[in-house]
């Protein structure tokens, strides 16, 4: 099965909240490397302004990810995990996620086109907090091969 | 170092990072992706990989934390986007050694553009990674 084309242009529901959890927000810098101390120490991101430790830019990953997940399970997507590469990743934020963020996801398809026996497809997922502010729009593109035969 | 002082050109940050096999599977548990070519070789073998591969999220979340420091608030990143367009095998014995280098791309009223170049050996693994990142105010 190809990708489905009748994908482009669908909005999927707003995912449950995720709140951030500070540990998280701990146990995720560590794995991307990240030891500036505002990722670590309330302290340290309280002296910038901010109410608890802030996130690593790609930390944004982890809520696009409760999307991709809406994604995969439609069932006539032609969409399999095992044939999807991550061709581009985007992100532009209007504030850096902070720990105690209640944040929710919104996935659109934006658009699909052909590449070699497969397709590439472009999503966006748009992230707000509890009070419904835009925090970042994460912008993926997923290369789907063609099946093999 | 302010704004003002910012020169195309200028290299403002550089590291390199050593990811083992261990950075991988912490990876997968802080970002959720248990891919299993990211940990099981007989896995990455299967699918005709050439190896077990770095998640690409986390050589785009590695690479942009050279700055932050730099930067003083990761808060002043207002866009991050990359291509991935080479794999990063990760050997379990030797592991892997990415190095990072982040270069000022661009410069206008508001923002600066910065290029981040991450390479493995000989290869360049991200294609167009830049950050956009708001003055100091």
């Amino acid at each position: 099965m190809s990708v489905n084309p009748e994908l482009v242009g669908r909005v999927f529901p707003p995912t449950a909240s995720y709140l951030v959890g500070r540990e998280k927000v701990r146990e995720f810098a560590r794995a991307v490397f990240a030891d500036a101390p505002q990722h670590l120490d309330p302290a340290a991101a309280q002296a910038l302004g901010y109410r608890d430790v802030v996130a690593p830019p790609t930390f944004a990953m982890v809520v696009q990810d409760l999307t991709m997940q809406q994604l995969l399970a439609v069932e006539d997507s032609g969409i399999a995990l095992e044939r999807t590469v991550h061709a581009e990743q985007r992100f532009h934020y209007s504030r850096p996620i902070v720990a105690g963020d209640e944040l929710t996801a919104q996935l659109s398809i934006t658009g699909i086109r052909p590449f070699g026996a497969g397709a590439m497809v472009t999503s966006e997922a748009e992230i707000t907090d509890a009070d419904g502010a835009h925090v970042v729009t994460a912008t993926s593109v997923l290369l789907i091969g063609g099946e093999v035969s | 170092m302010t704004s003002a002082t910012l020169e195309v050109g200028t290299v403002v940050a550089e590291r390199t990072v050593h990811l083992t096999r261990e950075s991988l599977v912490r990876y997968a548990g802080a970002s959720g992706d248990f891919n299993p070519i990211h940990y099981r070789d007989d896995v990455a073998e299967r699918v005709g990989l050439p190896g077990v591969l770095a998640h690409g999220m986390l050589t785009m979340g590695l690479a942009v934390e050279t700055i932050v420091e730099w930067l003083g608030d990761a808060g002043r990143i207002v866009d991050y986007g990359v291509r991935f367009t080479r794999p990063v095998v990760v050997d379990a014995e030797d592991g892997a050694d990415l190095f990072v280098s982040a270069k000022v791309g661009a410069l206008d009223d508001e923002a600066a553009r910065i290029d981040l170049t991450v390479t493995f050996g000989d290869t360049t693994v991200l294609g167009k990674a830049q950050v956009r990142v708001r003055h100091q105010s």
